[in-house]
């Protein structure tokens, strides 16, 4: 309180105003006002995360939820099962792979969505639907659209005379994996472009036409101004595809359950099917706990592309 | 010169032809690539069983009648209602918690210049990166310690966590686009700092305030782990567990149903955040670039 700026002496001076009080008080209501939040995120976040450690070194279960400290147990039988290995493996392919298309495609689709065209509002709308509609009900309609006999995408390919029969996408490990990336990338694409977008408006209109003006083309243009100028919120854009492709289980569990044989199983997905199906919370918490370290890592390099963008 | 004047006019107007029809063909290859499964969805939502269930029927026509019969069974038949009314309910109540929250949080970090200030902005927006993969299993426990398993309180109760911190981010934005010396003449006027900003500052970020409703009704409707791990009674699921989980009876999917419900769910979503994106957008560039 004694450095701030309105400290007792400013409200007395307030005071014949008649209205002074708590409520002209900035050093109080700052607090004030920001306190709930910090509070309520505290208690729903802060704890639970500080919980979810202690249940990785305990042997709580469904049936048995008493607390009982069994130190590294439950990571020694993490690591000696090789679906934990693959797993870990199954979500750096996913999210590397994913980030990158995420990226690349929304980079694309940002830059149509800014360009002026008729009916850009039904486009946009279309584009959005892969965002907006709740992941596992869109994840739902690529089930049916990969399903493993009426699939529109097999009666297609056989029709050009491709495959014979069945591709079955989501019962071949390969396949698999590339039927859930494909899916997360068409789902977080618009949401990079939506991000992309937001850079895109910012950068001031002279820029770009003395850049016309001086005769760069479209792709010149593109290289060596937008692209340089909107990296940060590229950055951003990418970043957030990784988290949350990192750390999402939906396309995975409803899509293949983590099939063929874990060959889809991720991080996520796996910590849900121990702790919650298998009850063995203890061995669920070791398992997402090793989503932290690289969450951090990302979250850090998510603040340092924003530092940046504030810096320009 | 005349015919060099003509020429050069003429390759202009081809580039911009040839330019025009770009944006077109990308903006209608990046529509079709994005809304196809819904697409598909649609035409197999109306389809009869013996046209759906042949692989060799065209997949995008109608070989047989169409029959809305797995639209009605869906809202006859099955909880589908059931599922919608809880999303509303967790939708609004998640919404309204958010907003008493982030406001008054967002205000705070935007206008009442404290030195920590910013770092806690960043801490705040830090927390939304904490996904629900990770504390979904400890948050089960809490829920079940509140007795608040199998009922839509245990979601009202957590989502906020999801949706405060993205609001508060979005709202700085938009509170720090707001002039200064609004509050200042209403302060003049007498009013306290806190009816300055209830008064004068809230009608004016109403925009942002509406694009902040959007947003976490959007998040809060698509959520899923911490709706599947809390949640296990029918009768008290939302829309994005209900569907997936309820709708398919062992390994028997009612798929027409299920195309019908992902429709139905996905497009008044879109079109009511279609209307505003350009605020989300917006919101997004001015928390993150204004000082």
């Amino acid at each position: 309180m004694t450095r701030t700026r309105t400290g007792p002496e400013p409200v007395a001076v307030e005071a014949p105003r008649g209205r002074a009080g708590l409520a002209d008080r900035e050093g109080f209501l700052a607090w004030a006002m920001l306190l709930p939040s910090v509070v309520y995120i505290i208690a729903l976040v802060g704890i639970p995360f500080l919980l979810a450690i202690a249940f990785a070194f305990s042997d709580v279960t469904t049936g048995d939820p008493s607390f009982d400290w069994v130190g590294f147990q439950n990571f020694d039988a993490v690591f000696g099962d090789g679906v934990f290995w693959r797993a870990l493996r199954n979500t750096l392919i996913f999210t590397l792979v994913s980030m990158v298309l995420i990226v690349l495609f929304g980079k694309i689709l940002a830059n149509i969505l800014v360009a002026d065209f008729r009916g850009k509002w039904f486009v946009r709308f279309l584009v959005l639907l892969p965002w907006t509609t709740p992941v596992a009900l869109s994840t739902i309609s690529w089930l049916w659209f990969l399903d493993s006999i009426y699939s529109p995408a097999d009666w297609v390919l056989r029709h050009l005379g491709l495959i014979d029969g069945n591709v079955v996408w989501l019962g071949k490990p390969g396949t698999a994996m590339a039927s859930v990336i494909a899916v997360q990338t068409w789902r977080l694409t618009p949401l990079a472009a939506v991000i992309v977008m937001a850079g895109l408006v910012a950068i001031p209109r002279d820029i770009d036409e003395a850049a016309r003006i001086d005769g760069a083309g479209f792709w010149r243009r593109m290289f060596e101004v937008t692209i340089p100028l909107t990296l940060p919120v590229i950055a951003v854009a990418g970043l957030f595809g990784a988290i949350m492709t990192f750390t999402d289980m939906t396309v995975p569990y409803v899509l293949t359950r983590g099939g063929p044989t874990h060959s889809t199983d991720v991080l996520a997905s796996w910590a849900y099917f121990r702790g919650i199906e298998g009850g063995d919370v203890g061995q669920g918490a070791a398992i997402a706990l090793f989503l932290f370290p690289l969450l951090l890592a990302g979250a850090i390099a998510i603040l340092r592309a924003v530092r940046r963008l504030e810096g320009q | 010169m005349s015919t060099d004047v003509v020429a050069l006019r003429r390759r202009y107007a081809r580039r911009h032809v040839a330019a025009r029809c770009g944006v077109y063909a990308a903006a209608v290859l990046a529509a079709l690539v994005c809304a196809l499964p819904f697409l598909w969805s649609v035409i197999s939502a109306f389809k009869q069983n013996q046209d759906l269930y042949d692989p060799e029927s065209n997949p995008f026509f109608f070989n047989k009648p169409a029959t809305p019969d797995h639209i009605t069974f869906l809202f006859t038949d099955t909880p589908f209602l059931t599922f919608v009314v809880n999303t509303l309910i967790v939708g609004a109540a998640v919404v309204a918690i958010t907003l008493v929250l982030a406001l008054p949080a967002a205000y705070s970090l935007a206008r009442l210049d404290r030195p920590w200030g910013t770092p806690m902005g960043i801490a705040i927006f830090m927390v939304y990166l904490v996904p629900p993969s990770l504390l979904f299993l400890s948050l089960t426990r809490v829920v079940v310690a509140l007795h608040l398993e199998d009922t839509l309180w245990s979601m009202i109760v957590v989502y906020p966590t999801i949706t405060v911190p993205v609001s508060v981010w979005l709202l700085i934005g938009f509170l720090k686009a707001v002039p200064k010396d609004v509050e200042e003449q209403a302060m003049v006027d007498g009013y306290s700092r806190l009816g300055a900003f209830v008064r004068t500052v809230l009608p004016l970020v109403f925009p942002g305030i509406v694009a902040v409703v959007v947003f976490s009704f959007t998040l809060t409707s698509s959520e899923f782990v911490y709706a599947l791990a809390f949640v296990s009674a029918s009768p008290e699921m939302v829309v994005s567990t209900g569907v997936p989980t309820q709708l398919v009876r062992g390994d028997v999917f009612f798929w027409q149903s299920l195309q019908a419900s992902t429709v139905i769910t996905a497009v008044p979503i879109a079109f009511l955040f279609n209307l505003f994106l350009d605020r989300f957008v917006t919101g997004f560039t001015m928390g993150a670039v204004k000082t």
